[in-house]
Order: structure tokens, then sequence, then C-alpha cells
């Protein structure tokens, strides 16, 4: 045991000594906030900045209209349609419709023209608006009143809630999609950088022959777990420092926008203690704000941080040992190619899955089992918890995972042992099979 | 007093038999010889010395007792495939490597910086290993392979890869610590380097011993009671009691003879003969080199 304490010792203390280790630690807390910020500000900048539009409209309809907005001018044309065309053709403008004198029960003919491909958002635009157009045509035509339609448009917010132990609590999908999006990256991000990192440090000690000098004082087995060990608590650490890091920004962050958190917890007690009508009305005041304030009290950020402690752990024993196994059999990182592949696939998956089916349909069928599945529980469970996950599935995930790792550390480490110490063997599938069933 | 006993131990691979029934014991503070032709089993049979491997069969008892993690530390191995970590330096790979081994940190840092001293490698301590020179590299090997001063030292190939100063340099250290009571196992296939350090031989081919003794009892073994003789004039000698050959002539122009006794006619009785006959310029027996002992020996010429 005192062995495996100096390996993982090595182990981490060789990592985070090198500056590599320290640039991306303080730099990925600052790159990501800082791409996606710097990206919604040009898209902001280009909004701002955009010009406006000009487009020509021949337009033979008696009831279609088209208001200039801050996108698009409209400058009426007439004449025929060929002329207008080429008319058109030698303006600067950005595109011209021609509109036909139309049948409202079956509106074509409607023509649009532009230099440069217009985009489908701005086509769909179009259509919408003369389909509503048209609609309240149709309507007025019924017999309904100007003012009866006025009073038709209603803007609908709907307000989710999750029920869960009798408690009801108002669930905001974006956001917490949003957050299990990024655990579930996290982990998967993790899997392969922290994964490659213990089979290049194995392929690194059977490289430089090191090997048999340490296996001569640590039996193969301790000197993997403790590799695997060793890694992730450099994974572990540098989560830790983002979290600190993260932390310490946004604090600093509220600070300068002049909101401290100990504020906001009372408001948002105040906010609870207020009567029934008169919280209302508050809402009614800045709803948007009070909206994201609930919700994200309402996360629980602990449990989160917890789970995601365990899935990052377990996810990465279960890969880590089998990364291991690999580093184990070849002679060469490029080696190490031809067995990557089936290991990537399950992890890859994971992804995929919580893409395709854990944000449409967090407690469907295939979202249920793949976030049990121990290959690729750790991604996906991570982007179901904050949709909230019955106990059980949890339960049954973990102990699923900690049985998973338990299987693939007892399948690489029998490869392993007898890996560390061939050299220059060919090895392929059959060959790994026969090292897993050697006696040592 | 054996160190080591090594008792029928067999082990063999899915593919080839690496060990069949070899046993052998080793005394202690002797420079033990084990050779073989490469591939015979002889890093086999180090690895499970070390406990890298298990044998199938057999056992190996060190001081009387059964192989065991205990005895890490009383073991120290010079494989013959070695290396360091590249990336760390000199120092606290030496620390970490004699930590495995069981010293305390601080018993290895001194230990590690006094034998730096002694090997006048102290200024690279904190140097990076990639940074050493091959020669300097191998000197932390030896380091770290007898810093914890153990009882038993295993070089595989220990002069494969050296280069002469530091092969020198090492026998003079292997000398000295087998002085102070450690025993030494030399795994090697270059017979002249076992010639002048070893004093037990085994051999091994084919996975099996073929020999095992001391050095001097093997040579009396395997003497052929063959004498060489430098001379001038001719030599008769009675065909019954002696064999005898015509090497030609010597760079001094004078004759050379083999003389083999057949019967257990003493060597003296032989010069005497000659001096009547002709003057005799060398009278040497011929020793055969532990070289052509294993050539014969494996190729199964030379008999008792």
């Amino acid at each position: 045991m005192n062995k495996i304490w100096l390996i993982i010792q090595r182990e981490f203390l060789s990592r985070v000594k090198k500056k590599s280790f320290l640039i991306a630690t303080l730099l990925v807390p600052l790159l990501f906030p800082t791409i996606i910020g710097g990206m919604i500000y040009f898209a902001m900048e280009q909004e701002k900045n955009a010009e406006q539009r000009t487009i020509q409209l021949l337009n033979n309809s008696a009831f279609l209209k088209f208001e200039d907005s801050s996108k698009y001018k409209y400058i009426s044309v007439e004449g025929d349609v060929d002329l207008a065309k080429k008319a058109f053709n030698e303006s600067d403008d950005f595109a011209f419709v021609y509109i036909p004198e139309i049948d409202l029960e079956n509106p074509e003919g409607i023509n649009f023209y532009s230099k440069s491909s217009p985009g489908i958002t701005l086509i769909s635009e179009f259509e919408r608006n003369i389909e509503r157009q048209i609609r309240d045509v149709k309507l007025l035509n019924s017999g309904l009143s100007q003012e009866v339609l006025d009073k038709l448009k209603t803007n609908v917010d709907i307000n989710s809630f999750n029920i869960q132990d009798g408690e009801e609590k108002k669930s905001s999908s974006e956001l917490i999609s949003g957050i299990g999006y990024i655990m579930g990256m996290l982990i998967y991000i993790f899997l392969f950088v922290y994964g490659a990192q213990v089979m290049q440090g194995v392929i690194e000690e059977k490289n430089s022959k090191i090997i048999e000098v340490i296996v001569s004082t640590v039996k193969p087995f301790h000197l993997m777990m403790g590799k695997v060990i060793g890694v992730a608590s450099v994974g572990l650490f540098q989560f830790l420092i983002w979290i600190l890091l993260s932390t310490g920004i946004s604090m600093g962050a509220a600070a300068y926008f002049g909101v401290s958190s100990g504020q906001q917890v009372m408001m948002t007690q105040a906010m609870n203690e207020l009567p029934q009508e008169q919280q209302m009305n508050m809402k009614d005041i800045n709803p948007d704000v009070q909206e994201v304030f609930n919700t994200i009290s309402d996360i629980p950020i602990l449990k989160i941080t917890l789970l995601f402690i365990f899935y990052f752990l377990g996810g990465y024993l279960l890969y880590g040992a089998l990364f291991a196994a690999i580093g184990s059999a070849v002679d060469t990182p490029a080696d190490a190619q031809q067995f990557m592949f089936p290991i990537m696939l399950p992890i890859i998956i994971g992804l995929m899955g919580l893409f395709m089916f854990v944000f449409k349909d967090p407690n469907g069928a295939v979202s249920f089992w793949l976030s049990v599945i121990p290959f690729t529980s750790p991604i996906v469970m991570m982007g179901r918890v904050g949709f909230g996950v019955p106990a059980w599935e949890i339960a049954l995930s973990m102990v699923l995972l900690v049985a998973g790792f338990v299987f693939t550390i007892w399948l690489a480490g029998r490869i392993y042992r007898v890996g560390i110490l061939m050299h220059g063997t060919k090895v392929n599938y059959k060959v790994l099979a026969k090292w897993f069933m050697m006696k040592h | 007093m054996e160190l080591l006993e090594i008792k029928n131990i067999s082990k063999s691979y899915a593919s080839h038999k690496a060990l069949s029934n070899v046993s052998m014991s080793i005394p202690k503070q002797s420079i033990f010889g084990l050779l073989g032709p490469n591939g015979a089993g002889k890093t086999t049979l180090i690895r499970i010395i070390n406990q890298i491997i298990d044998p199938d069969e057999g056992s190996v008892l060190i001081n009387g007792e059964k192989l065991n993690a205990n005895h890490i530390k009383l073991i120290g191995y010079l494989p013959e495939e070695r290396g360091l970590y590249k990336k760390m330096k000199v120092g606290e790979q030496l620390v970490y490597l004699g930590q495995l081994r069981g010293l305390s940190k601080k018993r290895a840092i001194s230990q590690g910086k006094h034998w730096c001293k002694k090997l006048e490698i102290a200024d690279w301590w904190s140097k990076k290993v990639e940074d050493l020179s091959k020669g300097m590299a191998q000197k932390i090997q030896f380091i770290s392979t007898i810093m914890h001063e153990p009882e038993l030292i295993i070089l595989d190939e220990p002069f494969s890869g050296f280069d002469p100063i530091n092969a020198n340099l090492i026998k003079d250290e292997i000398l000295e610590f087998k002085d102070r009571g450690a025993t030494v196992i030399f795994s090697t296939h270059r017979m002249e380097s076992v010639e002048q350090l070893c004093d037990h031989i085994a051999m091994i081919d084919n996975a099996e011993k073929i020999l095992d003794g001391s050095k001097k009892e093997i040579k009396n073994t395997y003497k052929t009671n063959t004498y060489q003789v430098e001379h001038t004039g001719g030599i008769q000698l009675p065909e019954p009691l002696y064999e005898v050959h015509n090497n030609g002539i010597s760079e001094n122009d004078n004759a050379l003879t083999s003389i083999r006794i057949k019967t257990n006619t003493r060597s003296n009785e032989l010069l005497s003969e000659l001096i009547k006959q002709t003057e005799v310029h060398s009278f040497v027996e011929n020793i055969p080199s532990i070289n052509d002992i294993f050539i014969a020996k494996v190729k199964g010429g030379l008999h008792e």
C-alpha cells in the first residue's frame, strides 16, 4: 500500500509540476467564457451594425403591405416584371420581390430574386409575414371586427413545473439542459484527456525501459492502479482549481455589477415571504430576472458537483484501466490506434445519446438505458440529473458503474502484467486474449 | 552457507518451455555467473527471483525463507532492458527508486547523494535525465541498483552497452560489495567477463541446467591433462601412455607439441622424460576456458 502511495505521488507531482498543466489549468476556465463572450459580443455588434438592406417590391396585390424594419427597407417599383428585374440587376439593392395579384384562396406566384442566396430564415420570415396578413384579411372578410382581431393576439409563456416528493419546483429546461450539456461534455473531455495520459505514461515507461526495475519492486497491478489513481487525482485537482477560479471570477463579476450573493439570498427570501399577491406583482415588475434567480437557487449545486465527481471517477477508472492495458500492449502511440476505436466507440455513443435522446426526452427508454449501462452512464447520467432522476435509477447506475470499473480493471490488469514486459511483439486481439488467459 | 536456493523450478509459456526443473544454490558472498546462450531461460529465472513472474512449479528460498514481498529490499536488480524516467531529475529519480526498494525518504536522499559523489556525478543531482550522457545514465542505473545496500545484487548482462571505463568502475564496485558480504548474480552470454569475476557458475541451455559448481572445480573436471610444450629437438613418447600432436612452429621458430597424458602419470614425470630428450622452452597445462567448456557442453563434445 505504501508503494502505491509512492507511485500515486510521483504520477501526480510529475504532471502537476509541468508548465503545460499550469497553462491548461489557468487558461481553460478563462478561455471558454472568453470565446463564448467574444462570440456573443460579435454577434451583437453585427446585429447592431448590420446595414438596413433594401428590398425592391413590385406589389400588385391590394392587401399585402410591408413595413420597414431595422433590417429591411422596402422600395416600391412599378411596371413590367422583366424590366423591374433588369433594373434590380443593375442596382445595389439586396433583393427584388414580385407579388402578383393574388387569389386569397390560392396565393401563388410570389417570387423572390436576390444576387446572393438569401438564407432560409429570411424566406420563412417573409412567408410567415404574408401568411399572417392573408389570415387577417380572411378573418376580416368573415365578419370579425378589427377590435376582436387585435384581442385575439396573445403572448403565451409556458411555466413548467416538476412535481417531486409532493413539492413543486419550477423547471427551466434551457438552463438545466445547459448544465447537463456542460457536465456531460466535461466528462467526455476528461475521459479522453486523462485516459490518453494514462496510456502515454504506460508507453513511456515501456519505451524508456524503466518498467522492469519498477515491477521488480511492486506488483504490476499496483503500478497500474497507482498510475490510474495518480492521473485521476491530477484531474480532480484541476477540476477543483477550475471550480475555485470560476467561483472567484463569478463572485468578482457579481461584485462588479453590484449584486453580492448575500443580497441575492436575502432578496429571494424576502420574495418568498411576501404574500402571494404581492409576489405576483413583483414578478410582473421583473419576471425574467426573478425567474433566472429562482432557477439558479433551485439547482442542487452540491448534489450535481458530488455526482460529477462520482461519475468522473467511475467513468475514468473504467476507461483509464483499459487505456493502461492498451498502453502496455504496444510499443508506440501509433500502434495504439487500432485498439483505441473499440474503447472510443462507447464514449462517443454516450455523447451522441446525450444530444439525440436526453435533451429531447430525458426520461425516455433510450436515455434510461444509456444512463445505467456503465460504458455510457458517466456522460449520459450527468446530462439527465438536472431534469430530475428517480433515486433508484441513480443508485442502479452507480452500482453498475462500480461493478463495471471493477470488471475492466480486472480485465486490464491481466493484460497489463504481461504486456509491459513484452517488447517488439506484434499484437492483435488474439494475442491480447492469450495474455489475458496466461497464468503468471 | 547458501543465500539463495532454487528448487525444481519450471516455467512454460504458451508456445515454449522457458525453464524445466532447474535447481541450483548460490553461496553467500560469492559472485555467481549464470551463463547460457540467448533465449536459454536466464532472464526468466532472474525474473522469478525478482518476483516479477511466478514459477509454474518449484520454489525459491532466500536465507532459508520462501521468497516474499519483504525480500524486495534485500535485492538490487539491474535488468538487461534498463532505462530511467527521462523527464525526471536525477535526484528525484534516485530517491523514488530507493523508496520503492524500501528506503525511507531521508535515507534515500543521503544514500543517493553519497553514491553520486562517489561516482563523480554529484553535480548532476538536479539535472533532468534526458540531459545526461549515456555513460552518466548508466552510472545512475547502477546507483539505483545498489543504493539500498542489497544482500543480493542481480546484474543481467551488466556490461552490454556500458563503456569500458564504466564497466571497470562497476567491476570494482561489485568486488567491493562482495568483500562487504553481498552476493552477486551475474547473468551473461559473454563468457570472457565471467572468467575473471565469478567464483561459481551455472549454465543453462534450452531451459535446462547443464552445469553447476565452483569455477575451480568445473575447470578441473574439464581438464584433459593436456600440456603444451615449446621445444627444440624431437620427442619420442610411448604410445599407450601419451597422445602426441605436432602443432607446428612457434613465433621463436621452436617446435610446438601438445601432449595428453592418458594414464594417471603426473606432469613432473612427463617433464623429466621430456628434459632428457629435448630442450624445453615452455611447459603449460591446457586449462579449458569457460568458453571452451560452454561450447563443448552445448554441442555435447567434451565428456567427463
